[in-house]
């Protein structure tokens, strides 16, 4: 099993959600959170004091897919997320070691 | 009846009786009318006499006419108090709305999260603990007849302050009206002072310098801008009459300067000017700046002390000062940052809501759009430009809009201040514009007054409560946040 971290413009989320959705990808978790690559940030100018900004609000989106699964995963999300700009953002990949269903103690595979 | 005088009677008697004789002579001759005409004469005369009585009788009104008269003098006499009563009540409440939630929001907004509660609680404890204060001795020490600097204890416990008006703060008006008027300027006066040391102030000392400060410093000068005797006192028999409106010496300045004091004796917050200090939210500032506003036509327009037209005249000449401040911050910030902020909108507002404040009862408003303008120039470069200068953290600019928007007020006050608006002096010249270029040094003694009180004052006060229990919050405690350490609170638990 795979993990798949995206972290995308808060902007994107919605056609990446669609994307996923169409290919038969339900499940997910989605954070807010601040960052940057190689983006720049902006100035904020509060009553003459400036204030460079340069944690960025962006979107993370995780998901656990089957090893069969993740390759065409990771190219859905690509072309959903991509706007062709810095600030687009990049996609992680780990190994997973086990999953459980709560609600009835699925194991492995069957619990995605 | 009454019209009928008794010279008037006389004429038409002797008419009467001359007529009477030519009549009688036409017929006897020229003998006999001597002895008719005295008959005629004598009951001529004792017609004269009766209806004359009569008149007289007349002339002491009947009892209920009288009485009729004297309900008319009353209800009148009502009315007006009625609706100086009434305008008057409204703008307390208009001043007290100022402080909370005006200035709570306005400050509140502008510092970091962790610390809103904790500014707010600043304006709103006072709304208490200088009500009580007020109540005790603060209104006697300020408007009690005293010596010219502070008032003595007549009116302590409230005193002879009950329903009927005081002949010398508004003869249409209850006194308790008045004092509870002068006691909303009383609160907000030290909530100003909390813009300077926000976010670094221990919570027992700000209570112990509030108290203090209200003492040693509000009451002496509200005593001697508008106490009876007091030393600047233009109504009321001062020796340097200045002219104060609604207080920008009493309240503006002497909060502002005592600001940059303990700007000052407190030192910069941790990591200043490093670390992003950003306002949390400037959506609270524009609703409290917008409260300000508003409740402003009650601090300048109320203190016409009556809803004449004097009050008019003030809440116009706010109002278009207030206008062209906001506008003189914008541009100017346009011009020199690139871009008009919200935040400086709003600040301009406030900074011409406060240069107006000693001018709004004396000024026309062609003059208040000058001194709003020029408020919002000065104020925006004091704050933008001069602060950085020197480097004090002023964090909520306390000083830069009160004490410098005051000062720059009260001067030109005595510029624009004119006999056509208020008619202080009975004809004589008001202001510059009038004639009396000299009424700028009065002026100008008020404002080194202020000043002086201010800085000498504050700085012993801070002195005894950083020995009773030291003013400055720990190094950890300013990091956790006010909200936290003083208070054990959060602002905003939005997740439960």
């Amino acid at each position: 099993m795979k993990r798949i971290e995206a972290i995308i413009q808060p902007h994107k989320l919605e056609d990446a959600k669609e994307a996923l959705k169409n290919i038969g990808v339900d499940g997910m978790t989605i954070t807010e959170v601040r960052g940057h690559g190689r983006q720049k940030g902006h100035t904020e100018v509060y009553r003459g004091m400036e204030y460079k900004v340069d944690l960025l609000p962006k979107v993370k989106l995780e998901l656990v897919v089957g090893d069969a699964r993740a390759d065409e995963v990771i190219r859905t999300l690509v072309t959903a997320a991509r706007t062709g700009k810095i600030g687009d953002g990049k996609i992680f990949v780990y190994e997973v070691a086990d999953a459980v269903r709560i609600r009835n103690d699925d194991r492995g595979d069957a619990a995605l | 009846m009454r019209n009928l005088s008794f010279p008037t009677l006389r004429a038409v008697g002797c008419a009467t009786a001359e007529s009477a004789d030519s009549f009688v002579a036409s017929f006897r001759g020229a003998r006999a009318p001597r002895t008719l005409t005295r008959w005629i004469g004598c009951i001529q005369f004792l017609t004269l006499l009766v209806l004359t009585a009569g008149v007289s009788l007349a002339q002491s009104i009947p009892p209920d006419i009288a009485k009729k008269l004297d309900d008319l003098d009353k209800a009148t006499k009502n009315a007006q108090m009625a609706g100086d009563n009434a305008w008057m009540l409204t703008s307390s409440a208009l001043v007290l709305m100022m402080t909370g939630p005006g200035l709570a929001l306005f400050y509140g907004g502008l510092v970091r999260k962790k610390n809103v509660l904790g500014t707010m609680m600043h304006s709103f404890i006072l709304m208490a603990t200088v009500s009580i204060l007020w109540a005790v001795i603060g209104y006697s020490l300020a408007f009690a007849e005293g010596s010219p600097f502070i008032g003595d204890f007549r009116y302590v416990f409230l005193h002879g302050v009950g329903a009927d008006p005081n002949a010398d703060y508004g003869a249409t008006i209850p006194h308790q009206t008045y004092m509870i008027y002068q006691l909303m300027f009383a609160i907000i006066t030290p909530a100003l002072i909390s813009g300077a040391f926000a976010e670094r102030m221990k919570f027992s000392a700000m209570l112990l310098f509030m108290t203090l400060w209200s003492l040693v410093v509000y009451f002496p000068m509200a005593h001697m801008v508008w106490g009876k005797g007091g030393l600047l006192n233009a109504a009321l028999g001062g020796k340097y009459p200045a002219f104060d409106f609604a207080g920008g010496t009493v309240v503006h300045i002497t909060s502002g300067v005592s600001a940059l004091v303990c700007a000052l004796y407190l030192g910069k917050r941790d990591n200043y000017p490093d670390e992003s200090m950003r306002p949390h939210s400037v959506v609270l500032s524009v609703i409290g700046a917008c409260l300000l506003w508003v409740g402003w036509f009650g601090f300048n327009a109320g203190s016409a002390v009556a809803a004449g037209s004097l009050a008019s005249s003030a809440f116009i000449a706010t109002h278009f000062a207030t206008a062209a401040a906001v506008l003189g911050w914008m541009v100017i910030e346009w011009l020199m940052a690139g871009k008009p902020s919200v935040l400086g909108a709003i600040s301009g507002a406030v900074a011409g809501l406060v240069a107006i404040t000693p001018a709004s009862g004396f000024v026309k408003p062609m003059p208040s759009i000058l001194i709003g303008l020029a408020a919002g120039v000065v104020c925006y470069l004091m704050v933008a430009k001069v602060k950085k200068v020197f480097g004090y953290d002023d964090a909520l600019d306390a000083f830069g809009v009160h004490g410098i928007g005051g000062t720059l007020g009260a001067l030109l006050t005595g510029v624009f201040a004119t006999k056509e608006v208020n008619d202080l002096r009975m004809g004589k010249p008001m202001g510059w514009v009038d004639g009396d270029a000299g009424q700028m040094m009065n002026q100008l003694i008020a404002v080194l007054i202020a000043w002086g009180l201010a800085i000498v004052g504050t700085l012993i006060i801070l002195k005894i409560c950083d020995v009773v229990c030291g003013v400055r919050v720990s190094k950890e405690q300013e990091t956790e946040g006010l909200d936290l350490s003083m208070h054990g609170e959060e602002g905003y638990n939005l997740e439960s």
